[in-house]
């Protein structure tokens, strides 16, 4: 539980990639800072996409803050993941309006197609679902948002229709991809 | 030259705002018109999204609904033949052509909303921003303002509804060379949206009302408490304090005054406990969001230890308009005891959902029918669910109550941030109950005992109610067990988590009833519902049965289906599907 710091050797920051180097560069920017902790996480997790362990022995260490103090921390919000996460983010709501407009019936439905529940990931790592208290687009119900769109106003059929179209593009880029390495 | 304001709050965005402002934005500079285009915020209707305003100087044109195909039409006779298109308008010259949406609401908070381009300070100023806090600096003592405020009658609009000017007055007169003042735009309430369309459109009201209270009460420094999850909200606001501290309104001896005052932004990160003052505290500080015992109170030992002031968005944003207005204006809106106007994150059932800022002592079923419009495809009103989960359901027998701190409390229910959910006759108040239960029992700290095991109980018991499993006695548990954890819990969250239980049992108990009689009146708990085929419809066409999952459909062509129970997962499809009403849902 004590690994060595890199952040000041520049030989390290190099093989990184620029999002790390903003983590490292909050954190020593920001260690003396009052009530820095949750700021921190939340760059952290901006950087690796979840909190790894190796950044809350970082943040421990500088901060002098007992990691288990910082799990404590991490596993009180929401928001942070200790995991990593699928390539595309699928938050669905959970708010009253949504609820009442039987939100139920996503859930069922990403059950069918992506074989998920709420905190899972899918097998093929393209999808992890999270559940949010309420994304504020009430007037849409049922809401949820792909990455960073909302999709409004849902049911079964536009859903399964909404995921066979991110799947394609997926699939159109992981073939794009695989062309381009045979040649 | 026309000016076109496209509405792109988090609500405009998600039908489709940006993609309009795009296309338009395009044709604009591709066929050289003269016309400028900006964004805005939420304009209240959100059922009318995408929207669009179109105007000059004389007169102003408000269309609704739009998508990218309609806006080739849009530009070439509006914009560049100046006919507008009257088949999608809804509003023109200040007159709207179908709805009383708008003729029973007061903006003040929303003075700005839907009307500035909220990037823009010189919109603000414009519709005289920042001549409040201006004038308050020449010409008022802090004493003064508190003066002000309390005459105004503002009480807290986060929920509790705590007087605004005597919560300043306490924090004024604790000495101490450092106090802060706090907004708090931690809006957890799941179907709440009020604070967010705020910051959203009209950071700047929120901002100046904040500077009035640091000056009111001594502050120096101020924090932005905002939730994670309104990244929009977040963006809006730094660029507003940017631009305030460019331009010399934010820093050192604003306006020449004394007066220094400086704004930086938390950003939570999840939990809706967080909006009570200690946990708030406690998270701005970098810890586990617990609340704490009070005394000390907040004013006397806060942030840090230091003194400090925390108030809801929305408290803030009446503020420039109460010193701007005077008291009086303020204080001649609403009843007796709650003034001024609130507003309400109109949403569920009903026709006309969005954003809606009403006078104090409007009655639901004027906020239902004149200005909601009423139920969703003509459905029976049965009731409204305020606060949310710290609140209660009012059934449409007391639609005649009025908006009003005291009333509302006197029910059960709370009028809380202001979020207001319609429900009709297809929603079964015991899973309403089972839902909020689920989120306040997921969001306890578990600090107390009461609220950390006793609601995860009652959600216990709720489950089994729902699917079927209820026992005599378990209505009255829960009532127990609710008034109980009411007591013993420290803060707002525990105090008032069992609401929804009680007021549906005390409104709603002939459900609680059914439900432990095996039967859902809404039909809506999957437990307790059973799809049936009646012998009469069926004409044997074989759309159910190829529908069916889990091949729980039997039957030939022309010949009549049959459900064996055994196997229905009672999942609806064959209810949805069949075109004969032959599936029977009981």
């Amino acid at each position: 539980m004590n690994p060595e710091i890199d952040i000041r050797t520049a030989e390290s920051e190099e093989k990184e990639p620029t999002a790390i180097r903003g983590f490292k560069y909050d954190l020593i920017r920001k260690r003396n800072q009052n009530g820095s902790l949750i700021l921190l996480l939340q760059s952290a997790q901006e950087s690796y996409g979840y909190i790894p362990e190796k950044a809350i022995c970082y943040i421990s260490e500088l901060l002098s803050i007992p990691a288990a103090d910082i799990y404590g921390v991490i596993t009180f919000y929401s928001q942070f993941r200790l995991k990593p996460m699928g390539k595309n983010l699928i938050r669905v709501c959970e708010g009253t309006a949504c609820h009442v407009n039987n939100a139920k019936a996503l859930l069922e439905c990403f059950r069918d197609e992506l074989g998920i529940s709420v905190g899972e990931t899918s097998d093929d790592g393209l999808f992890s679902l999270q559940s949010v208290a309420c994304l504020g687009c009430c007037s849409l119900a049922p809401v949820i948002m792909i990455n960073d769109e909302t999709h409004g106003n849902l049911d079964k059929t536009k859903l399964k229709k909404l995921l066979k179209a991110v799947r394609e593009k997926e699939l159109c880029a992981c073939k794009r991809k695989e062309g381009a390495a045979a040649q | 030259m026309k000016k076109i304001k496209v509405g792109l709050g988090t609500c405009g965005v998600s039908a489709g705002g940006e993609q309009i402002f795009n296309e338009i934005k395009r044709m604009i500079s591709e066929k050289h018109i003269d016309a400028d285009i900006c964004e805005t915020g939420c304009m209240g209707m959100c059922y009318e999204e995408p929207m669009i305003e179109v105007g000059d100087e004389d007169e102003s044109f408000l269309y609704a609904k739009m998508s990218p195909d309609k806006i080739g039409r849009l530009v070439s006779e509006h914009l560049e033949n100046n006919h507008p298109v009257h088949d999608w308008i809804i509003k023109d010259k200040d007159h709207f052509t179908e709805s009383s949406f708008t003729d029973k609401q007061v903006r003040i908070v929303l003075r700005n909303c839907g009307e500035i381009n909220p990037n823009s300070l010189d919109d603000y100023t414009g519709r005289r921003g920042y001549e409040a806090i201006m004038y308050v600096l020449n010409h008022y003592s802090p004493p003064d303002v508190i003066d002000i405020i309390s005459k105004s009658g503002l009480r807290g609009r986060g929920g509790g509804g705590f007087p605004t000017g005597l919560k300043w007055r306490i924090t004024n007169g604790v000495i101490s060379g450092k106090k802060y003042i706090i907004c708090n735009a931690d809006e957890g309430d799941p179907g709440a949206f009020m604070d967010r369309s705020v910051l959203e459109g009209d950071p700047h009201s929120v901002i100046e009302g904040m500077m009035i209270g640091a000056y009111a009460i001594g502050a120096d420094e101020g924090i932005i408490y905002a939730r994670a999850e309104y990244p929009l909200a977040i963006k809006r606001l730094r660029t507003a304090l940017n631009q305030l501290r460019t331009r010399g309104f934010l820093g050192k001896n604003i306006f020449g005054s004394d007066f220094s005052f400086d704004i930086s932004i938390k950003e939570g990160a999840g939990a809706f406990v967080c909006g009570e003052e200690t946990a708030l505290i406690a998270s701005v500080e970098g810890r586990r969001g617990i609340p704490r015992i009070r005394p000390p109170f907040p004013s006397q030992r806060g942030l840090w230890g230091k003194p400090t002031n925390i108030n809801n968005v929305e408290t803030f944003a009446n503020v420039p308009w109460i010193i701007l207005n005077g008291w009086e204006a303020f204080a001649a809106l609403g009843t007796e005891k709650s003034k001024g106007t609130k507003v309400f994150a109109l949403a569920g059932k009903i026709k006309r959902s969005g954003l809606v800022e009403v006078p104090m002592g409007i009655t639901i079923n004027e906020i239902v029918y004149d200005i909601g419009g009423g139920i969703k495809n003509n459905g029976k009103f049965k009731a409204v669910q305020m606060g949310g989960p710290s609140g209660g359901c009012i059934p449409a027998s007391m639609g005649d109550l009025k908006i009003d701190y005291d009333e509302i409390n006197s029910t059960g229910a709370i009028m809380g941030s202001g979020g207001l959910i319609v429900l009709d006759e297809n929603s079964c108040m015991v899973d309403l109950a089972r839902y909020f239960l689920n989120f306040t029992q997921l969001e306890s700290c578990g600090k107390c005992t009461f609220c950390r095991i006793g609601t995860k109980r009652m959600l216990e018991t709720l489950e089994r109610i729902t699917v079927g499993n209820g026992k005599p006695g378990d209505i009255e548990f829960l009532a127990d067990l609710g008034n109980k954890i009411k007591r013993s819990s420290l803060c707002g969250l525990g105090q008032t988590a069992p609401n929804p239980v009680l007021t549906t049992i005390n409104y709603f108990r002939d459900e609680y009833e059914a439900h432990l009689n095996k039967t859902c009146p809404a039909h809506l708990c999957p437990s307790l519902i059973t799809y049936t085929i009646s012998e009469e419809n069926c004409k044997g066409c074989l759309l159910c049965k190829k529908a069916c999952p889990t091949g729980a459909i039997t039957g030939a062509k022309k010949v009549v289906h049959f459900i064996d129970q055994s196997l229905c997962i009672k999942c609806g499809k064959c209810f949805e599907v069949c075109n004969l009403d032959a599936v029977v849902l009981s």
